[in-house]
């Protein structure tokens, strides 16, 4: 292991998808860059989501779309990226609903096409004569999490970027409100700019700053199965899930009712899934009744950070930058690490507007806002 | 109190169905427990997997059968039978009241711990040839066994190598091994007996391999095995293997001088050890404790580690770059030194400045990290055939014991499943009317432009399922 540093021009708290994102921009800028965490990289939600990159209501949307097909070139490793995404429904409500949102994504600018019964069975193999339709995102798509996690930090470290797993990040230490070190069990490290992108524990970190970061935690869990035959377009979600196949062939995916997780000092725990699982699979044989003799061979779990208004967090206080996606960071990590990149170097990002998303909203927030929302642990 | 509509509070059912006591697995140990709990007045049910569904035993599930079962183990009818008779004191609990339901296989444990509050009691999920339930108990004792503790080398992969634990299953309670002639791998008591059983049972035994320099089994065991007139090849380890259309052929030893000696066999047994059947806790985050007990095999004891990384190294040594470690995803010892991403990805140019030693030097390495990267244990088998041997490459590629390195974790469901067996089909209407595809948070989806503007409000009410 590397001889532990004195310093660096900018550390990054939380080497999760944002954290690690965020590290990669800065260096591609030469800068040198720091990421801490107290755990192993991607370790919590970053790893463990449906690998969905399709969301149509952000503001770094554009960015993201504009990034993913070339990531695995702009990393130098393979991140599984694939294009487009369908969603299928055999409840006619939630049809007509989905139908409703891909007039709004067209209207964004997003085309969404509609697919009729026949269509929707024609590009989803794995489907019948129970599916109603659904919608064709023509743009959007899905990727590996677990392998992209690991695509940023190896490229972070091409880029001279240096990484300490299992390094907690105890306290940041201020002078005059500014960020001037962090500390860990390892020692101290100085610094000229602070990201905090700890997920979870970004709120207990930022308190002792006198800043409210309002985030709280749940676990999410997802099943999988062993492999299907190969679908055209793998990114197929619906009936209450989000997911996808992966390009090994496997049926991956989430969805319903979260559990909210205590806060420790180690974080909350995401293990053990609970029986959700068998909730999970209903409704994915359903989804796809030419699979449901399909084997679950294993679930996992996500610990997933939320915001009061479950949208992210993008604010910086003096040299100290933070952000949270409130649980919906992956497929937007490739524009969420250039904006903390421009909000560290340049105070502001260059390429949207993200000024609705600072944490002056929560001003007016009461402390028992996670009683007031049934959030409590 | 506000309650959040979409949170798993109180969605979760109770079980199914309700003992005082509930036994996994019907061997001697929990026959006995079962027994106990019956004379003490308690409603006692006792499950066991076996007979193992035919397409379970093809992926070496819950045992490394090493594709050397006949076409028998594919008659339900007759396997049933054949684990009645192969286990007379089944008729024992049966008459003693017991609740047994064979070929019902336990797949999942919940209780409420640190990370898990919303179960209503602590419950074992089951399945069998028809469903899946759940049941609740105030008693829990797992008699799971243990399972065949499994190191590869060059040709593993072919059909007839098998674990010991496998080969008694298939002979004993099955009636339906097609080995003829087995060569064991170890020398200790469990390879011995191995060994001893075979021979007993009219199969030829062509003999044990030990690496190590001395037979290590107690010596009345040993001198036993003399007699019998097996051969024990100490000081050697396997260098390749021959394999046919029918699978092993021949085993080639090498010994520490470096002769080879090719040894004609059919089936290569490994019993080099085993390891206690505790997946169940292990998925569930639990330690035995509060009403959930081990019993028999399942108890313990953990395989000597030591003994199990002299026979990883020395497998290793002589495994060439190709040597499948994962089964499932047929990943090799050259993909996890590598790291390499599955074949159906590009490997960049980058891939090639990255390695397991790399990925160690970045900080303690976890299978789990390995698992991701390559795909090594995330297959059918769920691990159980190459998890020691990722651990014993990690530890050696560590310069650390085996035993400060973490296991690659066990998952929930701890057998595979089918999705529709798996499927909870009365569903409560508190969880159907909470579903939401994501956290259901109706601010969540908000366009951006749209935020602060007369229309934010139509689309928050618009509110749930906008997750795409």
């Amino acid at each position: 292991m590397a001889d532990f540093p004195k310093g660096a021009a900018v550390i990054v708290i939380g080497a999760g998808v944002t954290g690690l994102s965020a590290a990669w921009w800065l260096a591609r800028s030469g800068v040198d860059v720091i990421v801490l965490d107290k755990g192993i990289i991607g370790w919590e939600a970053s790893g463990r989501n449906g690998g969905g990159a399709s969301h149509y209501q952000s503001p770094l949307f554009a960015e993201e779309q504009r990034l993913w097909p070339q990531m695995d070139d702009l990393l130098g490793y393979p991140t599984e990226y694939v294009r487009e995404r369908i969603i299928i429904q055999r409840d006619q409500a939630l049809l007509d609903h989905y139908l409703a949102v891909g007039r709004m994504c067209t209207a964004i600018g997003y085309r969404v096409d509609p697919l009729d019964a026949k269509q929707a069975q024609e590009l989803v193999p794995l489907t019948d004569e129970t599916c109603l339709g659904g919608i064709h995102l023509r743009f959007g798509g899905h990727a590996n999490p677990q392998r992209t996690v690991q695509a940023y930090a190896w490229a972070l470290q091409d880029l001279g970027g240096r990484i300490f797993q299992h390094t907690r990040a105890l306290a940041i230490e201020t002078a005059g409100g500014r960020a001037v070190a962090v500390l860990t069990p390892r020692g101290r490290i100085a610094c000229e700019a602070l990201v905090v992108a700890a997920g979870p524990q970004s709120g207990m970190l930022l308190a002792p700053l006198g800043i409210n970061f309002p985030v709280t935690s749940a676990r999410a869990e997802m099943i999988v199965t062993e492999p299907a035959p190969l679908m055209a377009i793998g990114g197929v979600d619906g009936n209450g899930l989000y997911g996808r196949q992966t390009l090994r062939g496997n049926l991956a995916f989430g969805g319903g009712p979260h559990e909210w997780i205590a806060m420790t000092p180690d974080g909350p725990a995401a293990r053990p899934t609970s029986p959700l699982i068998r909730n999970l699979a209903r409704r994915v044989a359903e989804m796809f009744p030419r699979a449901a003799h399909l084997n679950v061979i294993r679930s996992w779990a996500g610990v997933i950070e939320n915001t009061p208004d479950g949208r992210p967090i993008f604010d910086r206080r003096e040299n100290i930058t933070m952000a949270t996606m409130s649980g919906v960071g992956f497929g937007l990590s490739p524009a969420s690490g250039h904006a903390i990149r421009d909000l560290v170097l340049d105070g502001a990002c260059s390429f949207t507007d993200l000024s609705k998303l600072g944490l002056g909203r929560f001003a007016d927030l009461p402390d028992d806002w996670r009683e007031q929302r049934g959030w409590a642990a | 109190m506000v309650t959040d509509v979409h949170a798993l509070n109180g969605k979760l059912p109770i079980a199914d169905d309700r003992y005082d006591t509930v036994i996994v697995g019907a061997g001697a140990a929990g026959i006995t427990a079962a027994l106990a709990a019956a004379q003490a007045g308690d409603s006692v049910l006792m499950v066991d997997e076996n007979p193992v569904p035919g397409g379970l035993i093809g992926s070496d599930v819950p045992l490394f059968f090493g594709g050397r079962m006949t076409a028998a183990v594919q008659n339900a009818g007759r396997m049933i039978e054949q684990v009645f008779a192969s286990n007379p004191a089944l008729q024992t609990a049966f008459d003693a009241g017991i609740d047994v339901r064979l070929g019902t296989a336990a797949w999942g444990l919940y209780r409420n711990g640190p990370a898990l509050q919303t179960m209503p009691e602590a419950q074992l999920g089951l399945a069998d040839a028809e469903r899946a339930w759940m049941v609740g108990f105030d008693r829990l004792v797992l008699a799971t066994g243990a399972r065949d503790l499994v190191l590869g080398f060059a040709g593993w992969d072919a059909p007839g190598v098998m674990g010991a634990q496998a080969l008694h299953a298939l002979l004993v309670r099955y009636d339906a091994l097609t080995s003829r002639r087995v060569l064991i791998l170890g020398s200790g008591a469990l390879a011995c007996e191995t060994a001893l059983l075979a021979k007993a049972r009219g199969l030829e035994v062509a003999g044990l391999v030990e690496v190590l320099g001395a037979v290590q089994a107690p010596a009345a065991l040993a001198r036993r095995v003399a007699a019998a007139g097996i051969p024990v090849y100490v000081g050697h380890s396997v260098a390749a293997t021959r394999a046919g259309i029918d699978g092993i052929e021949a085993a080639i030893l090498r010994s520490a001088a470096g002769a080879d000696v090719a040894i004609a066999c059919d089936t290569i047994c490994l019993a080099l050890g085993t390891i206690p059947a505790t997946e169940l806790l292990e998925a569930a985050c639990i330690i035995p404790g509060d009403g959930i007990t081990l019993a028999g095999d399942a108890a313990g004891p953990a395989p000597d580690m030591a003994y199990v990384t002299a026979w990883a190294q020395a497998l290793g040594r002589l495994a060439p770059a190709d040597t499948i470690v994962c089964q499932c995803e047929a990943v090799t010892r050259a993909d996890l030194l590598d790291v390499q991403p599955p074949h159906y990805l590009a490997r960049p140019s980058a891939m090639a400045a990255r390695s397991l030693a790399t990925l160690i030097a970045d900080g303690p390495a976890h299978p789990d990290q390995i698992k991701r990267l390559t795909r090594a244990g995330m297959g059918a088998c769920q691990g159980r055939r190459c998890r020691t041997q990722i651990a014993c490459l990690l530890a050696e590629s560590s310069g650390v014991p085996v035993s400060q390195v973490p296991m690659a974790s066990f998952r929930s469901p701890v057998r595979p499943v089918p999705l529709h067996l798996l499927a909870d089909g009365q569903e409560s209407a508190a969880m159907a009317d909470g579903w939401d595809v994501w956290f259901g948070i109706p601010t969540q989806w908000t366009p951006y432009a749209d935020i602060g503007t007369p229309r934010e409000a139509e689309i928050v009410a618009n509110g749930g399922n906008m997750h795409v």
